[in-house]
């Protein structure tokens, strides 16, 4: 054992520098193809199951912690309990109604024979980790493909979007938050119909409305909910308000409008994952009939 | 400081499993779920515990390990495939150069130089960023540094501990 240990005089291997060039190269390389290319999703779900065991024990950690201190401030759960009936009661009435709303709706509109919306179904999961660094937007949750989570799945807690699923393991799966820069929701104003999108921006609950004109019809505190155009997010959930407007009218032909997300992942450990059946999954073989026409227009209008 | 120097030769090698639990333990408390001022102060344990064997045990744990053990980081953490990898690799690196000088100091000098370290790999896994556009995060990005920084003699203290003679299981 000890022999083995001490320093060899004749065989070494690389020298340290090369090694380093070695691995700075490769890192850069695994960099570059996982951003722009997807080739690495094997390795990846390979080396999530070799560390599942270690998530798995950081995730029981916690809610032991969690239930440790839960038990300690239990003189509040009697509020608690007292509070949560009263919401029960009032969101129970609530459901009544919207039983009762959904019929309707639904006969309206076999009526109007338009499409029917879609019952949502929903997988309740629990938020595993949140990343350490600040660069990323991302949370994993502990329910994965053996639950039958897809990716494009949205992910919902109590109060609006939380995000949507972008990666999915064999027992986790990974949720870019809405407030990731590479992220977008198609939103309304709940105020006027207002269509936009909020894009994230990679801050701390910062959304933007990028593009929109400088005159346009938006107020502080504003609603925004998604509008259900891009066929991923159900339309109707409140995405986020409006914080801040800033028309700055010479310098800039947009207004800089920020918002702030309703739902918070830092508030509860619980979130929704909606599993939706979407009439347009006849879309793709439709756009591609279209595509001839569209081509065609283009050309006309260049000229 | 020659005194030093030779106490630390006497050092029994580390057994491989105890290298790995350790690195296991730390990968563990990386990905715990905190938040709010705790999740900016917590060090990254497993750079520093990759930093301990690197200096203590140089023949065990290299460059090669670091670089695996970034990549568990990376999915772990859900960031690019690499990111970790890379600075864990340079991290290495300026350890291996210095390692000889960093074992004649004690465990409260070594501090400083470890926390210049970590804020070298802190600052690539930023650079990293800033070159994929994500936004500066502000400085208090680099409390990570500082804490581990901080904790750098109790956790080498802790990992010295069941191959230090002077606490021999055996004599218990």
């Amino acid at each position: 054992m000890v022999m083995e240990t001490t320093p060899q005089f004749f065989k070494r291997g690389p020298s340290s520098l090369t090694r380093l060039v070695f691995f700075v190269l490769l890192s850069l390389i695994l960099m570059a193809v996982d951003t722009h290319f997807k080739y690495l999703h094997e390795i990846r779900q390979t080396i999530a199951v070799v560390i599942y065991p270690v998530q798995k024990l950081a995730f029981v950690t916690t809610t032991i912690y969690d239930l440790v201190t839960e038990f300690s401030v239990s003189r509040n759960l009697a509020d608690e309990n007292a509070r949560l009936k009263q919401q029960h009661l009032f969101d129970s009435g609530q459901l009544q109604q919207l039983l009762a709303l959904r019929a309707e709706n639904e006969h309206l509109r076999k009526l109007l024979k338009t499409t029917l919306r879609n019952k949502n179904k929903a997988i309740m999961a629990e938020i595993v980790s949140v990343p350490r660094d600040p660069f990323n937007r991302k949370i994993m949750l502990d329910k994965g493909i053996q639950s039958g989570i897809q990716t494009g799945q949205v992910v919902v807690d109590d109060l609006g979007v939380v995000g949507q699923i972008t990666r999915t393991y064999p027992w986790l799966s990974e949720v870019t938050l809405v407030t990731d820069k590479n992220h977008s929701v198609p939103v309304q104003v709940v105020r006027n119909g207002l269509r936009s999108i909020a894009s994230g921006t990679g801050k701390y609950r910062t959304l933007e409305l990028r593009y929109m004109a400088n005159n346009i019809d938006i107020q502080n505190g504003d609603l925004l909910v998604t509008s259900g155009i891009d066929g991923v997010y159900p339309s109707g959930l409140p995405v986020a308000l409006v914080s801040k407007i800033k028309r700055n009218n010479a310098a800039h032909a947009f207004a800089h409008i920020t918002c702030t997300p309703i739902a918070g992942v830092d508030r509860n450990k619980q979130v929704l994952i909606l599993s939706l059946q979407l009439p347009s999954s006849e879309n793709p073989t439709k756009s591609i009939d279209i595509q001839p026409n569209d081509k065609r227009r283009g050309e006309i209008g260049v000229r | 400081m020659f005194v030093n120097h030779s106490e630390q030769e006497i050092l029994r090698p580390a057994k491989g499993w105890f290298i790995i639990f350790s690195l296991m333990v730390a990968l563990l408390l990386n990905l715990l779920s905190l938040q709010g001022i705790v999740l900016t102060l917590r060090p990254d344990f497993v750079a520093l515990v990759l930093l301990y064997w690197s200096i203590n045990q140089p023949q065990q744990i290299g460059m090669s390990a670091a670089f695996g053990m970034g990549l568990l980081m990376d999915v772990g953490n859900s960031s690019m495939l690499g990111q970790h990898a890379l600075a864990y690799s340079v991290m290495i690196f300026l350890a291996l150069l210095m390692y000889q000088r960093l074992r004649i100091f004690g465990l409260l000098e070594q501090a400083p130089q470890i926390g210049l370290i970590l804020l070298a790999a802190q600052f690539i896994t930023l650079l990293t960023e800033l070159l994929n556009r994500t936004h500066f995060p502000g400085w208090y990005f680099f409390l990570a540094s500082i804490t581990g920084m901080l904790l750098w003699p109790l956790i080498s203290f802790l990992l010295k501990m069941p191959h230090d003679p002077k606490h021999d299981p055996n004599v218990l």
